[in-house]
């Protein structure tokens, strides 16, 4: 019953050949006996499972459920869940019991999914490989020695592990689409603005967007469809209309131009990663694509521009952790100051404290015009090389990562080279654009990634390619377990 | 681009963060490995490009100022570490 996807849960449901309540019993009694090996969960919420089945099972059998009616899930540990724990994988908030539900929990609760529990990741989303959580690392389910990418690698590796069929993520730089790549699930980073960021803990608010991680296209579509909406609660949330992404999903994709930017298949790329990718463009071209060559020029600006804006936003952001009103409180402080300083001092990981550091320097006096507002200049160049690239295409594709999952421990002790990981996920966020990572293949039995990346509120269209190359490969049903 | 130790503590203090003394040295040369890898920013030409802050320049929204969220002063208090009456406790600010 674990290996089910999405939409063969809803069929499975809907004629009666299990209950939510048998099905959110086997998966929470997989996590039990598995998860130990890879720490994909902080929270298992059985009880709340268990009651949210029941009440699908009984709406199930009224013949009017919700889309996704007695569908299991779980929530990346940043979104807060109403009176269940949300860490944010920070000792900050390992107190933290939010008294609402974010905007995506409140959707996706509506159509009757039923919460499983809340995923790892790496503290405040800040980490490509899932090694920044004060609950410990998450372990790639193809490879418990590796990394799961990050900063959603639990909603990932949970996916990867057949413990859940998808599981809500974020994305500021690459945190869906680079985990996705890492662990061969599929993963989508929305437009800007097209899901609500209301009740998400903020890391850096102009590029923080919310997806879906799932093990095909299909089923992104499914969870998409429910997290997709104009919400008045967030002022930078588009407003757009309601969409069903399952709706284009089998359109034809023979006249599909795809832009193949040369930058990214330089220097620094896994010659197996390549290999794989130039794969997918070939299988792309037989179902009647052709392949345009576009050059993004800025494309090596794009992790400097993104670390001065990220922590500059985070710095900003992460002030509201005080020790006053929420979260961790040192002891005995002597006055407001110490509480302050050692409550932020003890409460924040070292990649935090880091990113808030740079943040300040980059903001404070006499340098905001040098880094912060340099660095949305150079946003807007990195933007116009996309705006450009699609005149001429549909959509671009290229790898994902440089390379499949890396050691655990491998990186951890130079945060430069650790940032590179997100070199060709970061533009994406920067531009506010739509972007994708599929399946395409294995290198030494590690999963790697195809990236697409979309035009501006391009999602439907995104899905419909993932899923034609899904219907004539095989790469995403390969398991880890 | 080398960063001192004075400069991470003055950042430290402006963000409010005890670094303790056996780390700062370890915090100093990091962020020298950061302040290096944005400083590539700074050889691009940006003459007359405007900064981008929203990437389909959409504006603020505006609504009109209403109370619109439910009253939850107790469970918001509840989350404090130490709160009395209605107020989030604090060490003593006025001597």
């Amino acid at each position: 019953m674990h290996q089910l996807t999405i939409a063969e849960i809803i069929r499975g449901l809907r004629s009666k050949e299990f209950s939510s309540t048998e099905l959110t019993h086997h998966l929470l009694s997989r996590i039990q006996q598995l998860d130990s090996s890879y720490n994909s969960f902080i929270s298992v919420t059985e009880e709340l499972a268990l009651n949210q089945a029941k009440a699908a099972d009984k709406c199930l059998a009224t013949g009017e459920a919700p889309a996704l009616c007695g569908v299991p899930i779980a929530h990346k540990d940043i979104i807060c869940t109403n009176g269940v724990r949300t860490s944010c994988a920070s000792k900050m908030l390992d107190n933290f019991i939010p008294p609402y539900d974010a905007t995506v929990v409140e959707n996706l609760n509506s159509v009757g999914t039923v919460t499983l529990g809340k995923t790892n990741m790496d503290e405040f989303a800040m980490g490509s490989s899932n090694e920044s959580s004060y609950y410990g690392p998450v372990k790639n389910p193809w490879n418990t020695g590796y990394v799961p990418g990050g900063s959603s690698g639990g909603s990932a590796a949970a996916v990867a592990a057949l413990l859940v069929p998808g599981a809500t993520a974020t994305d500021t730089g690459g945190s869906i689409r680079q985990p996705a790549a890492l662990t061969n699930t599929t993963g989508l980073k929305p437009t800007y603005g097209r899901v609500s960021r209301w009740g998400i803990v903020a890391y850096a608010s102009s590029l923080d967007q919310a997806g879906p991680i799932a093990r095909n296209a299909e089923d992104v579509a499914y969870l998409l469809s429910a997290m997709a909406s104009h919400d008045p609660k967030d002022s930078t949330s588009l407003d757009r209309p309601q969409t069903d992404y399952t709706a284009k999903l089998n359109d034809s994709i023979t006249d599909l131009k795809i832009g193949v930017p040369r930058e990214y298949f330089g220097e620094g790329l896994n010659a197996g990663t390549a290999a794989r990718v130039q794969d997918a463009l070939k299988e792309f071209e037989k179902l009647g694509a052709e392949l345009v060559d576009v050059s993004l020029p800025h494309t090596e600006l794009a992790i400097p521009a993104y670390y001065v804006i990220a922590p500059a936003e985070a710095s900003a952001n992460l002030s509201r952790f005080d020790g006053v009103r929420y979260g961790y409180r040192c002891e005995e402080p002597s006055d407001l100051r110490d509480l302050y300083m050692r409550s932020r001092g003890e409460g924040f990981g070292e990649e935090v404290q880091r990113r808030i550091l740079v943040g300040t320097y980059a903001l404070s006096a006499g340098y905001y015009d040098a880094y912060y507002n340099k660095a949305q200049q150079v946003r807007r160049l990195i933007k116009q090389d996309f705006v450009q690239a699609f005149e001429k295409v549909d959509v671009i594709m290229g790898p994902t990562t440089p390379s499949p999952a890396f050691k655990l421990g491998a990186k951890n002790s130079d945060p430069v080279a650790m940032y590179l990981e997100d070199i060709y996920t970061i533009a994406t966020n920067l531009a506010g654009l739509p972007g994708m990572s599929l399946p395409c293949g294995l290198v030494d039995n590690m999963p790697v990634g195809l990236q697409i990346t979309g035009n501006y509120l391009d999602e439907a269209r995104m899905l419909n390619i993932a899923h034609q190359y899904q219907q004539v490969t095989d790469w995403h049903k390969a398991s880890a377990v | 681009m080398a960063v001192d130790t004075q400069t991470v503590e003055k950042l430290a203090e402006l963000a409010r963060i005890a670094i303790s003394n056996e780390t700062i040295e370890e915090v100093s040369s990091r962020l020298g490995d950061i302040l290096q890898l944005i400083d590539q920013l700074q050889a691009v030409n940006t003459d007359g490009v405007a900064p981008m802050a929203h990437p389909l320049d959409e504006v603020q929204t505006l609504r009109t100022d209403s109370v619109t969220e439910p009253d939850q002063r107790e469970s918001f208090l509840a989350q404090a570490p130490q709160s009395e009456e209605g107020l989030y406790l604090v060490p003593k600010v006025i001597a």
